[in-house]
This record gives structure tokens, C-alpha cells and sequence, in this order.
């Protein structure tokens, strides 16, 4: 399917699908909070002040643009097409998590909520919520999973230093989906003073659609990067996908580019077929969760499935609902890449260009590895580098038996 | 008329308020939920809300949550919660059945499917947590054709224009959820409760079931004398919890728990 401007302008419908995908999937409570924030949403989202306090937080405290790097290195020794970096790690925080944060919590601001809470997997959107809420002076919560507290220490440490009350959530997995679930839990009990900043581009609309706004950030730097840098549009585009931002932030300002091929990459943990995976996409259907309906990891019941992935960020049995029908139109390919894949993948961009990225971005590193040699000199690959990789560092450690 | 009607008619005939108790199928064990429903219904319910459970329940609290994961570790699933109810028919075919629950298993089982084996074993009414009217467009219609009441969820941020629009889209009841916030916390503020139920009566005809916050004889009478029936669940998921291992002594501290809700909101009928 051709995709035009006007086809795309009607996405989401009022209602907030992308498709048979998206909606609003919530208990009644929270419903009013809802439907308020789609509409201040739609207001501010033309309001030229708001704009203009949103362009300027991200030039001069994410520090954006972030660079288009052209890895001439990993180039010559992957062999075929250019391999092009666009730097989301440089960002402040470290990660892309914060165009998003920067945006909601200015949202926050807007409608007058004095108290934020987020879900957090890695701990990156966690951290780049707790970041901006210091800056505004809001009270942060922040809910992650108990098993991701562990293998993320740090980032658990950088919250609280930044003012945030960390809460450990010990129900189900104890990881991303559960966190959400407590996320919800604590917002349907202060809707009225509490501003919910999901962190992905899932969830009950107007979620994906505010998200994948703040996020697209990144791909319209891109399309201009590569215009100016590389003198053509990107041939292929990849990005790491659990619930989506980065992917979706990259992928959209290009949709209606048809020579722009697109690939997300999911969890593949032990391997598709060992069961074992975060891969929604590749290896799920259908279903409803978390708000909003999209593909899923679940068994033959309807029970949300475990998931696994070396990546406390790609741990997750959803994403978002775009993906979902970007999928089934064919707009976007889905694939995916091991746990070991991902991890040489991290090595090789680490020892080859100095750059060392997170392991859920590590994912997309290793899918354009594959790509690139099956691609022409000419061509070019754009990878989104969606955070840097410090965070990781104790996890690597231990997969090498060091102790740090 | 459906059964859930033909009861809350007869009951308010005689001036007298619905006692309803949630437990959750399959908790502490799925052998033991249909004879759970007999002693509910030995104790004083009129109507009976059976949760399906789901691996993320995140409209419940820890209590519901833990009932869930019980269930679900003995592989509780909608199928088999249906099939409970077709037994729990063979010798009780006049209480109502609702059952409660979110949206996914039901997705995955295939909605026709459902309705179609939800009615032939006599369930009564479906409550989606999950399902806001708005998204129902594709369920109601299969519900409604097989006349299974779909009961939607008001709560105290919905607006005027969505108790209109919601009640339309409901029969039997709707369930007014009493305070902002999940199963089993908070505390029930009775006057608040009573002017926004008036108000919600002002608006549609439909009999008014209060759940969340129900705990005792007390609570249960005060809501009561506000509403037309009232929703018991986490206190009565809890006693089974604490009383899981002897299946005699979770029948008598089921019956006492619930024996004296029913007095008391039968002496509000005098």
C-alpha cells in the first residue's frame, strides 16, 4: 500500500485506532482523564508557545539535533552499503526517552498536575522522567519491575538521586508489563492530581499518538541529515523495537517516502523457537492489553505470556499499536535477532567505532550487520542508536564472569 | 426478561436490596468454585459476579491479583470458567451468573464462540472491565442477540453525558464503582456515594449496583439504603485466601461473612 500525507493525517481516527489496531481499553475511572488529555492534547499541539517551549527544551537541554554519523569503519568491514548512526545516545539522559519526557511533562505542566508517575523497564524512560521532572519541581514515582531493579541497578540509583521515589513492583514477572500495570493501578487512585508520562508508544490513546509525535523528532532531523550528508534519503532504516518510540519516532517522518525500506527488530532472545523471546511482531496476534489492542505474547487462554530478552528495554509481551499495522499493511518489516546476536552486536560497535550502545539498541546494530552486506556501496543504512550502552555494563560484565 | 431483571423487579417488588458477592473462578482450586456459588447463594446472594481470571488484572488490587495468580497456577481458563457455570445450572437455575473479567481471554477465545457457549450454559450478564462502551461495537451485538445483559462500569469522574451514553448501552444493572482507585483499597464515602447514585438515578432507569469498599454488615447496609444492590468482593476473595486449606471452614467463614450483609440490608426493607 502507497502511503499518503492525507491517508496518514487521519491516523489515529477519532478514536484513537491505526486501523483494527490502537483504542482506549480502560476502566471506566479513567476514561474523563483520557478523553481531557486527547483534547488539551490537540489544542496545545498547535499552540505556538507551546511548540516553541518544546523546540527549545530540545535544543538547548536534550541538546538536539543529535548528529547523523557516517561509522565509514564499520562500513569498510561489514561490507556493502554505508552504515549512517543517527546519535539519540547523545542525548541527554542518554537516551531518546527524553524527547518524549521533555513533551509530557510540559504537558504536565500545561494542564496543572503537580505529581508525574512513569513505567520504566531498562530504567532509561524512568530516569529521563525523573530528570525532567527535577528541572520542573514535580513529584516523580516511578513503578519498575523487581526483576529489573536488579539487573539495573544503576539507573534505579540515578533515579532516586534525581528525586524520585522508585517503587519495586513484585506482582506477575516483576517486569516492564507489570510496572505498567502498577502504573495504572496508582493513576486510577490519584486521577485527579496525577499526570501518567507513558513512556512508549503503547497504551490507551491519545498515548501512541502524543508519543509518536515527540518522538518523530528524530526522523525529520534524520530525513534532513541524510539529505544534506549522505545527498539521498536513506535506503533502509533500522531500529530496535519493544514497545516502539524510537522505532516509530524514526520511522514515521518517512512513511510516505516509498524507496525507504524499514526495519524494526525485536527480542529474539534464546530464539523464536525456543519460545523464549520479546517478540510480539514476529511471533504474536492479536489481543488487548495495557489500553490498547496490538499484537501480543500470549497463550491459546488469552493470558499474557512471559517474555525474555537480555534487554530489560525489549522485555515486553506488547507494542505499540502503529507497529501492529504497519506490519499488516507491509509498510514496515519485523525481524528479529537472538540475545547472542545483540551482544555481538554491542561488542562489535563498541571495539569498531568507539560507541558504546545499550543492549535493546544493540538489537538493531546487530540486524543491520546482516543487512548491510546484501545491500549495494551506495545504499545507505540508517541505525538508530537509541541510547548508549553504560547502563549495561554490570549485565556484560556478568555474561563475561567479571565481577564490577 | 432476563433473569438478572426478573430479580432486581421481584426484589425491589418487595422493597428489598441485592446482595452480590464476586469471588474469582478457579480460586483456591477449580474443583471447589461451583460448590463456592451454592454456598453463596445458601448465605443470601441474589446475583453472583464470577471473575474469569487474567494474567493482568490491572483494575484489582493485591487481593484479586494473588486470586488470579492462584487460579491461573491451576490453569483456570474461560472455557473451564463456563463450564463451571453449565454445572452450577444443573442444580440452581435461578440465580443469576455474571461474569466479570478483561477483555483479552475472551478476544482470544473468539467473541461468537463466547457468546454462544457463555449462553448455552446459562450465564447471565458479561462485565468487561476493560471494555468501554465506545470500544464494545463488535461484542454488544452478540451479547445482546442471545440475551446476555452487558453491564457496564460508571464511576465518579464519569461525566453526565457518559452515564447517558453508557447506561444506553447496558442492561440489567450498571455497577457504579464507588471511589477512584483499584479493588480492595480505599474507603468508601458513604454521602458522596448516595448524592452521585441519586444523581445517576435521575438519569437512567436502570437498577443501580455500589461495588469497591463493600466490607461488612455495615458499609453494606449504608450503601444499600443509597442504591439498589451491592457488590462484595475483595473481603469475601480474602477469606478465601485465609481459609484455603480446609474447604468446611471456608464454606462457614464465607456464610459468616456475607449471613449478616444480608440481614442487614433485609432490615432496611422494614
Amino acid at each position: 500500500m502507497k502511503l499518503t500525507e492525507e491517508m496518514l493525517s487521519a491516523l489515529p481516527d477519532a478514536r484513537g485506532h491505526f486501523g483494527a489496531y490502537g483504542g482506549r481499553f480502560v476502566s471506566e475511572t479513567l476514561m474523563d482523564s483520557l478523553m481531557t488529555l486527547e483534547k488539551e492534547y490537540l489544542r496545545l499541539k498547535n499552540d505556538p508557545e507551546f511548540q516553541k517551549t518544546f523546540d527549545e527544551d530540545l535544543a538547548n537541554y536534550v541538546g538536539r539535533p543529535s548528529p547523523l554519523y557516517f561509522a565509514e569503519r564499520l562500513t569498510r568491514e561489514t561490507g556493502g552499503a554505508q552504515i549512517w548512526l543517527k546519535r539519540e545516545d547523545l542525548n541527554h539522559t542518554g537516551a531518546h526517552k527524553v524527547n518524549n519526557t521533555i513533551g509530557q511533562a510540559l504537558l504536565a505542566s500545561f494542564l496543572g498536575k503537580k505529581r508525574v508517575i512513569a513505567e520504566t523497564g531498562a530504567g532509561q524512560h524512568g530516569v529521563a522522567t525523573a530528570t525532567v521532572c527535577a528541572r520542573l519541581g514535580l513529584e516523580c514515582h516511578v513503578f519498575m519491575g523487581a526483576e529489573d531493579v536488579k539487573r539495573q541497578s544503576l539507573n534505579v540509583y540515578r533515579m532516586k538521586l534525581l528525586g524520585a521515589e522508585v517503587h519495586s513492583v513484585q506482582s506477575g514477572t516483576k517486569t516492564l508489563k507489570d510496572a505498567m500495570n502498577d502504573a495504572m493501578r496508582d493513576w486510577v487512585a490519584n486521577v485527579d492530581d496525577t499526570f501518567y508520562i507513558i513512556g512508549t508508544v503503547a497504551g490507551p490513546h491519545p498515548y501512541p499518538l502524543l508519543v509518536r509525535d515527540f518522538q518523530s523528532v528524530i526522523g525529520r532531523e534524520t530525513r534532513r541529515q541524510s539529505l544534506e550528508q549522505a545527498g539521498k534519503l536513506p535506503d533502509a532504516l533500522v531500529a530496535c523495537v519493544g514497545g516502539g518510540s524510537n522505532a516509530i519516532g524514526m520511522f514515521y517522518p518517512f512513511l510516505t517516502d516509498e524507496s525507504v525500506q524499514m526495519y524494526g527488530v525485536e527480542a529474539g532472545g534464546l530464539g523464536i523457537d525456543s519460545g523464549q523471546h520479546a517478540a510480539p511482531l514476529c511471533a504474536g496476534r492479536p489481543g488487548v492489553l495495557h489500553g490498547n489492542r496490538t499484537y501480543l505474547m500470549e497463550d491459546e487462554n488469552g493470558q499474557i505470556a512471559s517474555t525474555h530478552s537480555v534487554s530489560a528495554g525489549l522485555d515486553y509481551p506488547g507494542v505499540g499499536p502503529e507497529h501492529s499495522w504497519l506490519k499488516d499493511i507491509g509498510r514496515a518489516q519485523y525481524v528479529s535477532v537472538t540475545d547472542d546476536e545483540a551482544l555481538d552486536g554491542f561488542r562489535k560497535l563498541t571495539r569498531v567505532e568507539g560507541i558504546m550502545p545499550a543492549l535493546e539498541t544493540a538489537h538493531a546494530v546487530a540486524y543491520a550487520l546482516k543487512l548491510a552486506p546484501t545491500m549495494d556501496k551506495d545504499q545507505v543504512i540508517v541505525i538508530n542508536i537509541s541510547g548508549r550502552g553504560d547502563k549495561d555494563i554490570h549485565t556484560i560484565a556478568q555474561l563475561d564472569g567479571i565481577e564490577v | 426478561m432476563s433473569r438478572i431483571e426478573g430479580v432486581l423487579k421481584s426484589l425491589k417488588g418487595q422493597g428489598r436490596k441485592a446482595l452480590i458477592p464476586y469471588i474469582t473462578a478457579g480460586d483456591p482450586h477449580p474443583d471447589q468454585t461451583v460448590g463456592l456459588m451454592h454456598t453463596l447463594v445458601e448465605a443470601g446472594a441474589d446475583i453472583i459476579e464470577l471473575g474469569v481470571p487474567f494474567s493482568d488484572p490491572m483494575a484489582d488490587g493485591p487481593v484479586i491479583q494473588m486470586a488470579c495468580e492462584r487460579a491461573l497456577k491451576h490453569g483456570t481458563s474461560l472455557r473451564q470458567v463456563i463450564a463451571m457455570i453449565k454445572q452450577f445450572r444443573e442444580t440452581d437455575d435461578t440465580t443469576p451468573v455474571v461474569l466479570m473479567g478483561y477483555l483479552n481471554p475472551m478476544e482470544a477465545m473468539g467473541y461468537e464462540a463466547f457468546a454462544d457457549a457463555a449462553a448455552d450454559a446459562g450465564v447471565d450478564g458479561i462485565l468487561t472491565v476493560d471494555l468501554p462502551p465506545e470500544e464494545a461495537d463488535e461484542v454488544a451485538p452478540l451479547f445482546t442477540a442471545r440475551n446476555l445483559d452487558a453491564i457496564f462500569l460508571l464511576a465518579p469522574t464519569t461525566t453526565d453525558d457518559r452515564i447517558r451514553s453508557i447506561s444506553e448501552h447496558s442492561s440489567g444493572y450498571v455497577y457504579y464503582v464507588s471511589f477512584k482507585g483499584i479493588t480492595g483499597a480505599g474507603k468508601i464515602d458513604v454521602d458522596e456515594v448516595a448524592s452521585r447514585v441519586a444523581h445517576i438515578h435521575e438519569i437512567t432507569a436502570l437498577p443501580v449496583g455500589v461495588g469497591f469498599g463493600i466490607r461488612d454488615a455495615e458499609t453494606a447496609a449504608a450503601v444499600g439504603r443509597v442504591s439498589d444492590g451491592v457488590i462484595v468482593g475483595s473481603v469475601l476473595v480474602d477469606t478465601i485466601a485465609r481459609n484455603q486449606a480446609d474447604s468446611d471452614q471456608l464454606k462457614r467463614a464465607l456464610t459468616d461473612l456475607l449471613h449478616p450483609m444480608r440481614e442487614a440490608l433485609d432490615g432496611l426493607a422494614s
